[in-house]
């Protein structure tokens, strides 16, 4: 349903940062209309009584007499909007002519949690925000923080943290793929995702404690070395997931219905995602090779050997071939950093920042006042502010932190690429079919604990 | 008319009630567990021994769950929609006959038990105004619910349900139109006459020339079913029959993933329940039929030599739900395998695929038929 004359009708009003803005951005902003008492239209008043739809995109009467239309709330409550995504949408028929994307049910207030917490307790409170990809979510801030800090780590630590970010983006493309299939009907796709996603999360289990939620990635290094026998695990993953890859390729790739159902569906172009500050596999999706780990390399991942994957059409069907292909460069980046591991610490020898090893605190009273110091109060960070952004399966993942000295942050912020990526969603979905609408959201991959934390 | 043929009817419609109902418990479980087979799972496994009374649980409990009606529901039409969907259902295995049936003499004379509900001249019309009396259904719990979702699926079924509809009567046409050949009596629109004429082999009535004759004794070994020469047309009927019972890749009416439950959305307990034994009976209905028009029914080998009078009276039933449950494997297979299709690619698959080339094969086996029966037109 996307032929490109509808499309152009509906075409959004974009404005590009760096040109000049349009007098409608000027007038419409947050900022610049806040008297919607004085200037209400009957439009308006809908929208905010919930009878209409409403956002910046301009309505073809034409092609939608009012009188034609439905509204359908999909969600909070609804079984494929990834949680509790709620997108309001109106319908002419099966057609989809507007629709907006209600956010905040998921809403615990965690930024400003995080304020209450020590810079060693952060990562816990972030890993909780992108519960699919939670290893990404610990490393930008613990970056962050290091940055902050002005400390160098051992090479171990960083090749822990990319092997286990590296292995976190192939289980959470995993996902994706999972529920990806599902929203278009194939259930199998689903179960077979999870399977494989299974061995993964064993592996971080065995090395974390935990399936999610690690708390594994910390200021200055990791919370605790690989496992024993970490190699034989790393092995058995990339033994067992290529072979599954082929598979899921003959079930989705060769398969007529699935090119059908996710070909040109959800269409957004180039121009249309930079607008939109959309990122990740839905901006390479739609052609760019833009990826902040060629771009903005983090924890040494320059050398090692990978190919970012781009799209041309910015279509679903896109957007999943370009998330097969980053499960292939992550699981090759996965190999390459097992093999060259390097021996060492897993964490800063910094005592005012990572605790001394158990051994020393029977030995030395210094390393006894450390810890207990380390864990009561935290340790300070210098006074400043930092953004470090890194490349989490869903787009570009940051942390904003300001610090006044002390051992809590003062604000802390994440740039997360579910929020960003959710606003593309009026765009894709336009003068689409209502079947379309599920698999457009399951392209983008929300995570909503990301969108809303 | 006596006291025993009354009785024997009505033995006879309550086995065609009791079939289906008891294929329907075993097919529920069976597609469960084949389901969790083909996706790593293990299945039902509690209620019974393999979980194979998962079914009765699962219908005790809707039996006995409270049933909510929502406030804005028109409630006449939202308490008969179940209904109307579970009488045409079980109505279709009436006309399908399950076996050859046996004499008894009793009461003074010799009397027939035939295996069939109801030996219906017009079978076929039968099963076909069944089926489309079933959409009803569909249309109007989607509109008597007064929500969005089941309007939506009940807008969808009424449009997929008239366009696959067409595309199985077309296949179903050429069918009758082969059988017609096949006995010296003309056409039949019975479904106990079309097995009938599908017993025996191929040599029976196909006559080669000379220099092929010893081709006629591999012909010897082969049933005479019609899926040999109809094969296009078990092709479309399958494809509508899938659509028409709306299971998956059509089963857009209840698409859960877009529109939660489709047109029972609103419907719990019994209610639910009577939609979800429908929507089986139909599966088993269609598979039935499928076996009848193209795998011969009942017909199987008998072993009449080597086996005691009882079982070769029933073995024929054994084989007609060994095929039934074979044409079921096959739309559990499906399912567990297909992504859904659009609205807009269901329309496109039926009314420009699906729909002409049942009209150019039912050309093709009329040219065929014509020229077996009358000789080709320049001789």
């Amino acid at each position: 349903m996307t032929d490109q004359k509808n499309r152009d009708k509906h075409k959004v009003d974009l404005w590009l940062t760096g040109t000049e803005e349009p007098s409608w951005l000027v007038e419409g902003t947050d900022e610049g209309a806040q008297k919607m008492a004085l200037h209400e239209t009957e439009r308006r008043r809908a929208d905010q009584e919930g009878l209409s739809v409403g956002d910046d995109r301009v309505l073809d009467e034409e092609i939608a007499p009012d009188d034609e239309l439905m509204i359908v709330n999909m969600g909070p409550q609804h079984p494929s909007t990834h949680g509790v995504l709620r997108v309001h949408i109106e319908l002419e028929g099966e057609i989809i002519r507007r629709s907006k994307p209600i956010i905040g049910y998921l809403h615990t207030g965690m930024e400003k949690t995080g304020e209450d917490l020590t810079w060693l307790q952060g990562p816990t409170n972030v890993t909780r925000m992108d519960y699919l990809a939670p290893f990404h979510n610990e490393l930008v801030f613990s970056l962050a923080v290091e940055k902050l800090l002005g400390i160098d780590l051992p090479p171990r630590a960083e090749a822990i943290r990319l092997l286990m970010t590296e292995l976190n983006r192939v289980s959470s493309h995993l996902v994706a793929l999972a529920t990806n299939g599902m929203d278009i009907g194939a259930l199998s796709m689903m179960l077979y995702g999870f399977r494989d996603r299974e061995r993964i999360l064993a592996f971080f289990e065995k090395t974390t404690g935990l399936r999610m939620n690690h708390n594994y990635i910390r200021p200055g290094g990791v919370a605790a070395d690989l496992p024993p026998g970490w190699q034989e695990d790393i092995e058995f993953i990339l033994d067992k997931i290529p072979p599954r890859m082929y598979e899921y390729e003959d079930l989705l790739k060769a398969n007529p219905i699935w090119l059908g159902r996710t070909r040109d569906v959800g269409v957004i172009t180039l121009e249309e995602c930079l607008a939109l500050s959309v990122t990740g596999p839905t901006l390479r999706a739609a052609g760019s090779d833009w990826d902040l780990r060629k771009v903005f390399p983090y924890s040494g991942i320059e050398n090692f050997q990978f190919e970012v994957p781009v799209g041309e059409h910015g279509d679903v069907y896109d957007r999943y071939r370009i998330r097969v292909e980053e499960i292939w460069q992550s699981l090759s980046l996965v190999r390459q950093i097992a093999e060259s591991m390097p021996d060492g610490d897993y964490k800063t020898d910094d005592r005012k920042v990572a605790p001394p090893p158990r051994a020393r605190i029977d030995e030395s009273m210094e390393a006894l006042i450390h810890h207990f110091k380390i864990y009561t109060e935290g340790f300070q960070v210098p006074e400043g502010e930092a953004y470090v952004a890194i490349e989490s399966p869903r787009g570009e993942l940051g942390a904003y932190v300001v610090s006044d000295g002390g051992a809590k942050p003062l604000r802390m912020h994440m740039r997360t690429p579910s929020f960003a990526n959710l606003q593309a969603l009026p765009v894709m979905m336009a003068d689409s079919l209502i079947a379309d609408t599920v698999a457009t959201i399951a392209s983008l991959d929300p995570v909503l604990g990301d969108v809303d934390r | 008319m006596d006291f025993w043929d009354v009785l024997f009817v009505a033995a006879r419609v309550v086995l065609a009630f009791v079939i289906p109902l008891v294929a329907v418990i075993f097919l529920v479980w069976g597609e469960r567990k084949i389901n969790a087979d083909m996706t790593n799972r293990i299945g039902p496994n509690r209620a019974g021994p393999w979980g194979i009374l998962q079914t009765v649980a699962d219908g005790l409990k809707l039996f006995f769950k409270e049933q909510v009606t929502p406030r804005k529901v028109e409630f006449l039409l939202y308490a008969a929609a179940p209904i109307l969907a579970l009488i045409p259902a079980f109505m279709t295995f009436l006309v399908i006959p399950w076996g050859e049936g046996f004499t008894w003499e009793i009461g003074g004379k010799v009397r027939e038990f035939a295996f069939v509900g109801a030996d219906l001249n017009i079978g076929v019309l039968f099963f076909l105004a069944m089926s489309s009396v079933a959409v009803y259904a569909i249309v109007l719990a989607g509109w008597s619910s007064g929500s969005k979702y089941p309007l939506l699926g009940g807008i969808r079924g009424t449009a997929q349900a008239i366009s696959y509809e067409a595309a199985m009567g077309l296949a179903i046409v050429a069918v009758i139109l082969f059988a017609s050949t096949t006995s010296t009596d003309g056409g039949t629109l019975s479904f106990v006459e079309l097995v009938e004429r599908q017993r025996g082999t191929w040599d029976e009535v196909v006559s080669l020339p000379g220099g092929l004759s010893w081709f006629e004794n591999v012909l010897g070994l082969i049933p005479r079913w019609n899926i040999l020469p109809q094969f296009i047309a078990f092709v479309i009927f399958m494809i509508a029959a899938v659509a028409e019972t709306n299971r998956a890749p059509f089963d857009l009416v209840e698409a859960e993933q877009e529109l939660v439950g489709g047109f029972h959305t609103e419907y719990s307990g019994f209610r639910f329940a009577m939609f979800f034994l429908a929507e089986y009976t139909n599966m088993f209905n269609m598979s039935a039929i499928a076996v009848v028009l193209f795998f011969g029914g009942w017909d199987g080998p008998t072993f009449d030599q080597w086996l005691p009078g009882i079982i070769v009276t029933f073995l024929p039933l054994f084989w007609f739900l060994l095929k039934t449950a074979a044409v079921l494997f096959v739309y559990i297979w499906i399912r567990a395998t297909w992504p859904r299709l659009r609205y807009d690619q269901l329309m496109n698959l039926g009314w420009k695929r699906l729909i002409p080339a049942a009209l150019v094969w039912l050309i093709a086996s009329t040219v065929v038929v014509s020229v077996r029966q009358f000789g080709w037109p320049w001789a």
